[in-house]
């Protein structure tokens, strides 16, 4: 079995700053880290291989520096790290990434065999979109599975694969065909510590690296700035709040307290008072 | 793991700048060498004021301006000694530190470490992050033979260990090498990074383009406790600490913290950090013992380089340019026995003290041998006395308030008399002048 995950490399949001005049993030000199929900979609490769087997191939789309995370990657037990990097996927939207990572995916099958299985994490933490996985996954014709929570079992004989997903108001238990595309949600399990054999291999291995030409991508119009249709009219900070907490000063017992401070809401905000008279007049007619 | 069973020529344990050093100058050799960090990446554990001393790092990477990170060339030196609410200084500014090839620079050791990380990479060094080492591997007749870390799997075999682990010497604590630091011989620094536009900077400290200030100041900010204060400018942002001995926080009311907001709340630093955001505290020791609290720095299969041999000559200011020095003397030991086929005895390792014993590095600790005993001794004299009595001294000479000069400097003399005594102060001086020789 072989199983690709995508990872991202982003800023370490614990320790970004913003520019306080265009509002953009501040790549430069903060360090970055593999997108945390990437950690649990790798875990999860990670236990299929101890399970079956199978070959781990981790694969970005990043400038060169994006290396780092992928030996990272490596440090945890995956096989293979493969770096997809060309000044032209600079400025990629969310379609032109899921395009330009697609084809490096096709090119995966054709150089060390057809992936079973795709993962990614739910979304990155410095987009959030949570659309490069689907999109990947419809262009070369996969099945997909969202926010996954748990993978209950994989059949690699009959190519199926059991899930557990989180959907708004419950859980859904799912039965797909491989291949298939999965984005897993955080939480789902805990990234393991990579042997010091692991650390290793990592630290003296070769990242694959290929360019928009070596994954056969010869319209460049679908790539980067050029191939994304996402406008970003514009980007402001929220302003922050004004008004400031306020403590009452009460006494005497429980009950009087309540009333006193039930009195100050009150005299702050006589429309709320106002609300809660008609819902009682309401209710208690 | 065929591949690996064959052992290193040498392992680091440690990617500060002795580590670097090390492993940079044996790799650039030839020698196959892994070194190994336990920080996510160099420099993420490692905390510093910090000022580059240029020499150390030139004679290991000669064109290290072209690439490395930066801040501010120092070209001027504020030397202060405080009470609490004046400071009477030194201050030190020259165009000659203007020059092609600066002296010193102010650095931030996370972007700097990374770099210079990188450098031993590309020079062929394997190095593992976020790896700890936990213990020496020795065989039976005692020889360091290899390392043992926190991840799984077997011991990493090598024929000589590097120790440049820091200050703390766990590795060669755990592996009964040495014993632990002693609380008198060991700093507790703390400090903060304030970001402060780069014309704001310039504007308040009299500089234009990649010209930076240093002050280093001592009196009554470390409240009777041996220890000393800093600011250093770097290009968009202030780094401002203090630090004592961690045997005087012991026997103190005063908190590191609580000491670092007065330094930067004294009236002559506060308006140095007006504006400014604070964006990162850290806090870290540094070995402060001098030559008499350096331990046995090496041992069959082991040697052990920059803050771990308490390599810092804490009169100057100076570890960075310490550590690096270790590091490449020991790296360049390992080579020339390598080269020579020769085992990692003891007694083929001590050529490292030898060779280290003609440098700055030893010379300099060797002199000041005496400075942390004696200002132990007398630390409420020398931050807590002297220094009130001096700034009472030039309030009294620069007050113009219609007394006349010679009361006024019998005035200044009978406080010095009566507060610390003909005998006490000519003693001072007396012990001051022989722990300096």
């Amino acid at each position: 079995m072989h199983i690709v995950v995508c990872i991202k490399q982003v800023p370490d949001s614990a320790q970004i700053r913003v520019h306080p005049v265009t509002n953009t993030i501040m790549r430069q000199g903060v360090p970055t880290i593999i997108n945390p929900y990437d950690l649990f979609a790798l875990e999860e490769a990670l236990r299929l291989k101890d399970r079956f087997g199978a070959t781990v191939t981790v694969l970005t789309m990043g400038p060169p520096t994006a290396a780092e995370s992928l030996r990272k990657a490596l440090t945890f037990g995956a096989d293979r790290a493969v770096l997809l990097t060309d000044r032209y996927f600079a400025g990629s939207d969310t379609l032109a990434t899921s395009y330009a990572l697609s084809m490096a995916l096709k090119k995966v099958a054709e150089e060390f065999g057809k992936p079973e299985i795709v993962f990614t994490g739910k979304q990155t933490i410095d987009g959030d979109t949570a659309q490069v996985g689907p999109g990947i996954a419809k262009r070369l014709d996969y099945n997909q599975l969202t926010y996954i929570a748990r993978i209950v079992e994989t059949d690699t004989e009959a190519g199926t694969i059991k899930v557990e997903r989180r959907a708004e108001g419950g859980l859904q238990v799912l039965e797909t065909r491989l291949p298939v595309l999965v984005t897993m949600l955080e939480a789902s399990n805990e990234m393991r510590r990579g042997s010091i054999e692991n650390a290793l291999i990592a630290a003296r291995a070769d990242v694959v690296t290929w360019n928009a030409a070596a994954v056969g991508i010869e319209d460049l119009t679908k790539c980067g700035l050029r191939g994304s249709p996402t406008i970003v009219k514009k980007v402001f900070a929220p302003t922050a709040r004004t008004d400031k907490a306020e403590i009452v000063e009460t006494e005497g017992k429980a009950d009087a307290k309540a009333a006193a401070l039930v009195e100050a809401i009150f005299a702050k905000a006589p429309a709320v008072e106002q609300e809660l008279l008609e819902q009682a007049a309401h209710h208690y007619v | 793991m065929g591949e690996f069973s064959k052992p290193f020529d040498a392992i680091v344990v440690g990617a500060g700048p002795s580590g670097n050093a090390a492993a940079y100058t044996m790799a650039k050799e030839g020698l196959n060498v892994l070194q190994i960090e336990r920080g996510e990446y160099a420099g993420s554990k490692n905390v510093q004021g910090a000022i580059l001393y240029a020499d150390a790092l030139e004679k290991i990477i000669p064109e290290f301006r072209d690439e490395a990170p930066l801040e501010r060339h120092v070209i001027e030196q504020r030397m202060w000694t405080m009470d609490d609410k004046s400071h009477t200084g030194m201050h030190y500014r020259s165009d000659d530190f203007n020059e092609e090839k600066p002296n010193r620079y102010t650095i931030l050791r996370a972007q700097f470490d990374k770099w210079f990380s990188s450098k031993v990479k590309e020079a062929g060094a394997l190095v593992l992050y976020e790896t700890t080492v936990t213990e020496l591997v020795k065989d039976l007749s005692g020889k360091v033979i290899g390392v043992r870390t926190d991840r799984q799997g077997a011991p990493i075999m090598a024929n000589v260990v590097v120790l440049a682990e820091g200050v703390n010497g766990l590795v060669g604590q755990r592996s009964g090498l040495r014993n632990e630091v002693a609380p008198e011989s060991v700093a507790l620094a703390v400090k903060e990074m304030h970001f402060l536009p780069r014309e704001t900077i310039e504007a308040r400290f009299n500089l234009t383009g990649n010209e930076g200030v240093v002050i280093e100041a001592m009196g009554t900010i470390t409240k009777g406790m041996t220890g000393t204060g800093f600011l250093y400018t770097n290009e968009e942002s202030i780094s401002v600490g203090i630090g004592c001995i961690v045997s005087d926080f012991a026997e103190s009311d005063s908190s590191p913290n609580e000491l670092l907001e007065a330094f930067k709340n004294h009236p002559s630093i506060k308006p140095l950090l007006e504006g400014s955001e604070c964006k990162e505290y850290a806090a870290h020791l540094i070995p402060e013992g001098g030559y008499k609290a350096i331990p046995q720095l090496t041992g069959p299969g082991w040697i052990v380089v920059g803050d771990a041999g308490q390599f810092v000559n804490a009169v100057h200011r100076e570890g960075s340019n310490l550590a690096m020095t270790t590091g490449r003397i020991a790296a360049e030991t390992v080579v020339s026995l390598t080269r020579k086929r020769e085992e990692m005895t003891a007694a083929n390792l001590a050529e490292y003290e030898k060779r280290l014993g003609q440098t700055f590095v030893m010379k300099d600790l060797k002199k000041y041998k005496g400075i942390p005993d004696l200002l132990h001794k007398n630390k409420g004299n020398f931050f807590g006395t002297y220094p009130k009595l001096i700034s009472q001294a030039m309030q009294t000479w620069f007050r113009v308030d219609g007394i006349d000069k010679v009361s006024k400097e019998k005035a200044i003399f009978r406080n010095f008399r009566e507060t610390r005594t003909l005998w006490g102060m000519m003693g001072d001086a007396f012990r001051v002048v022989r722990a300096w020789r």
